[in-house]
């Protein structure tokens, strides 16, 4: 076993060392090294613990010996990511109110800077989300502690190491450009490696179950990987100018490569922070309301309705562009056809809540949950909607796009992850309770206000921004400069600012609030009051 | 949904009454609830009216084509449309503009107006990013509010200026003048270069050192009156801007004229009658020089 652990280490830190030396540029001898350091350390833990991989073995209550250091080491990723992914997106919100905050430095750049937001909040803070949740679902589902001894640790060092190589990369100017696979060639096939692990680990979790039948959460997780592995690959084809270069050339060109990059992009929207999301969502919110999912039945057809419109809607993006109208067409209806399917999802999720609304006074973090399923079935709305044509040659390219994505990723993505944390902490470090309700709530308040601020600030400066660039006077003049209409929107970056700002504050507040749970801390407050009447007789059940 | 199994064997959950499937993972149950009504009717409505777009607009690839839909839509087509209809409606005016001299379009009440609409327009879209959206500049891109004009600010000159450009190698006839660099080159050594800098503030009428001024008329006389003219007034067919003015292009602080002196500036202006069409150059100085100081 320890031979087997420390085989795929000892290749790993020869290959860091082979790109190091064979590195023509900085960056990628420094990822070299960095792969290096990254496989020595993981053999000197093997090794303390005398071969024992998968770390230490908790007996839960259940008889079942669960992987339960994976979730830990998942709560605390994901919080730390959250936090430096939300802080980066507050630095850029200012810098575009003010743009003296480039610091004229290209590392501090908002050009470097922005990557460095969308892939630390979408693929640090919630790759590690649904890294943490997966591993804790699928175990708990399926009864079973999860597969392939250090092969789990290796998914998420693996991941840690992919987003650390991403980032470090961005600062010093090396990307590809594609929105949302800005990483090179190489970080792409270390996480192409990563992730067929990741697989695996999955699915042989799944061979073993204890259980007769899958539970749908884990339908959407698998969904989700398989997925995300296609779209990975196929958006990231490229040939590099050298091995010893960071830099690559993308096999596509023209509008084929857009077309591929928005299939991709879309999806990973639709399978990363949706389908993968919906697994979190599935298990947690039932968890958390002690009540059963509403209907069988919706989540089987909503999820294959879901899965099979969903990889169509990408050329939405690319309306009135030199896409094909057919491929247009395809796009706008797919997208339409979606709404429904994804409804599908908030009718499950809130109505698993029938015979527990009564604990949104008493448990924030159900209500935590609650909201960022409300916001889960605005955003959902919205996107249909801004995929019709008539409304994007709108809406395209305005600050309209930048609030919609943050009402799901903050109010969905955002919300429910905090929820799982929140469920996760106690349990996973055996404490009683949260060290603090109350703090949840103040949590939750901060976000919820934070995101409406945010959100309704880009509606107005987005419309008046798509407004203004089709403004013509009487004689049929355009009516506005570029720069005019970057003046106009001013106060409501500030506005945006201020809200992003509250939603950041909220995400301190939690890291402390689970960093007190694991210290085994409680919080001496007055507790949340329920109402027995009101209980329904079967909720205990 | 595994109907087949007769319900009678299975759980319900007490509080809604519905039956669960039976299923338990981890204390999670799922009810047996059939699908919403509205959800089923809203979801295969979109799917209608997505196959009625599918049979109206171009949708379906085939082999080497794609379906087009019932009446040939194409976006391409539909732009087209839209620009000439555009092109259409400003024709009138257009054939107009063309024809006219600068000196006609002024004086028609009609036509400016339509000239400086267009040339509003314009000038937001390629000049503002230097001489700003209120044209009123910015250190080193001059203001075009005032009456101060380096290369002249009758409409054939701004019309020459915006054609041809300021120190570019695209056109032939574009502005060229070369203010030598006093200390770089060492014409002048430093202490002369404040003397003359002194004077400079002196006929500009800001206050400076009295003597080191008078040290500095000579010199000024000798390397800059030239162009600059005895009593600084400038000259605008050698591009070389008034002195005398307090309006100044790079600053006029002690420390920026002794900047400029030592370094001397040599700012550039694009030749836009190379990439604007004569109409709209026609529509632009039209605008520039309505703005406050055309001569």
């Amino acid at each position: 076993m320890t031979f087997l652990t420390m085989l795929p280490l000892f290749l790993g830190g020869l290959l860091g060392l082979f790109v190091a030396a064979g590195a023509s540029d900085t960056v990628l001898y420094a990822h070299g090294l960095l792969l290096f350091l990254f496989c020595v350390l993981g053999a000197f833990w093997v090794l303390k613990r005398g071969g024992d991989a998968g770390g230490p073995a908790r007996v839960t209550d259940d008889g079942i010996e669960y992987n339960g250091a994976i979730v830990r080491a998942g709560v605390i990723a994901t919080t730390f990511w959250g936090i430096v992914g939300f802080l980066v997106g507050l630095v850029i919100a200012l810098q575009l109110a003010f743009p003296v905050l480039n610091f004229d430095l290209p590392w501090t750049n908002f050009g470097r800077l922005r990557p460095l937001h969308t892939s630390a909040v979408i693929f640090a803070f919630g790759g590690n989300a649904l890294l943490m949740t997966s591993f804790h679902v699928v175990q708990r589902t399926c009864q079973t502690r999860i597969a392939g001894g250090f092969a789990p640790w290796f998914v998420f060092w693996g991941y840690q190491l992919v987003i650390l190589m991403a980032a470090t990369g961005y600062l010093f100017g090396v990307t590809q450009s594609k929105e949302y696979a800005e990483p090179e060639w190489y970080v792409d096939l270390w996480l192409t490696i990563v992730w067929v692990v990741y697989l695996l680990v999955f699915l042989g979790t799944l061979w073993k179950r204890k259980e007769p039948h899958i539970y749908v959460a884990n339908w959407f997780y698998l969904a989700f990987i398989v997925t995300v592995a296609m779209l990975h690959i196929v958006n990231n084809l490229a040939v590099p100018i050298s091995f010893g270069s960071t830099k690559s050339y993308v096999l596509f060109s023209g509008v084929q490569d857009a077309l591929t990059q928005w299939w991709y992009a879309h999806n990973a929207v639709g399978f990363f922070l949706t389908a993968g999301f919906l697994g979190i969502m599935y298990y947690y919110v039932p968890k958390q309301a002690n009540r059963p999912v509403y209907s069988y039945r919706l989540s089987i057809v909503h999820f294959w309705s879901l899965i099979f419109l969903y990889i169509w809607a990408g050329p939405h993006h690319l309306h009135y562009t030199a896409l094909p109208d057919w491929a247009q067409t395809l796009g706008m209806t797919f997208s339409v056809m979606l709404w429904m399917p994804s409804w599908g999802g908030m009718i499950n999720g809130l109505m698993t809540l029938s015979g527990a609304w009564d604990k949104l006074r008493t448990d924030p973090v159900l209500r935590l949950m609650a909201i960022s399923i409300a916001f889960y079935g605005m955003s959902t709305f919205e996107g249909p909607l801004m995929s019709i044509k008539a409304v994007n040659a709108l809406s395209h390219y305005t600050d309209w796009t930048i609030g919609h994505v943050h009402s799901g990723a903050l109010g969905w993505v955002g919300m429910v992850s905090f929820g799982a944390i929140y469920f996760l902490a106690p349990r996973m470090w055996g404490r009683e309770r949260l060290y603090s309700l109350r703090l949840v709530s103040v949590h939750f308040w901060l976000s919820t206000v934070g995101i409406v601020i945010y959100a309704s600030a880009m509606w107005v400066s987005g419309i008046m921004q798509g407004l203004m660039w089709r403004a013509y006077d009487s004689l049929g003049f355009l009516e506005y400069s570029f720069a005019e209409t970057v003046e106009a929107m001013h106060p409501f970056y500030v506005i945006r600012a201020i809200g992003g700002g509250l939603y950041v504050l909220g995400a301190f507040i939690m890291a402390w609030n689970v960093y007190q749970t694991t210290r085994g801390n409680l919080r001496d407050e007055r507790p949340y009051e329920t109402r027995p009447a009101t209980q329904p007789a079967g909720a205990q059940a | 949904m595994s109907d087949q199994n007769p319900s009678e064997g299975r759980p319900v959950d007490d509080f809604t009454g519905i039956e669960t499937t039976g299923h338990v993972w981890d204390g999670i149950r799922e009810l047996d609830n059939p699908l919403p009504r509205w959800w089923q009717w809203i979801f295969w409505g979109t799917v209608v009216w997505s196959i009625g777009y599918w049979i109206v607009y171009p949708a379906w690839p085939l082999i080497s084509s794609h379906t087009t839909g019932m009446f040939g839509y194409s976006s391409r087509a539909e732009v087209a449309r839209d620009i000439a209809d555009a092109q259409e409606r400003q024709k009138v005016h257009l054939d107009k503009l063309k024809d006219a001299s600068l000196e006609q379009i002024r004086t028609d009440a009609g036509l400016r107006e339509f000239a400086l609409a267009g040339g509003r327009s314009a000038f937001n879209v390629n000049c503002s990013q230097c001489h700003g959206s209120g044209a009123q500049g910015f250190i080193g891109y001059p203001n075009l509010n005032d009456d101060e004009w380096i290369w002249g600010g009758t409409l054939d000159a701004i019309s020459h200026t915006i054609t041809h450009g300021i120190r570019n190698a695209d056109s032939d006839e574009a502005h060229q003048s070369d203010m030598p660099a006093f200390g770089r080159d060492e014409l002048l050594d430093k202490a002369q270069i404040g003397d003359v800098a002194d004077y400079v503030l002196m006929i500009s009428g800001q206050s400076g050192d009295g003597a080191a001024a008078q040290r500095g008329k000579p010199l000024y006389e000798e390397n800059c009156a030239a162009c600059h003219g005895d009593a600084g007034e400038g000259n605008a067919e050698l591009g070389a801007p008034a002195l005398n003015n307090g309006i100044w292009l790079y600053g006029g602080d002690r420390q920026a004229i002794v900047d400029t002196i030592t370094n001397s500036r040599a700012g550039v202006m694009p030749a836009w009658g190379k990439i604007l069409d004569d109409v709209t150059v026609k529509k632009l100085a039209i605008y520039v020089h309505s703005l406050g100081g055309g001569k």
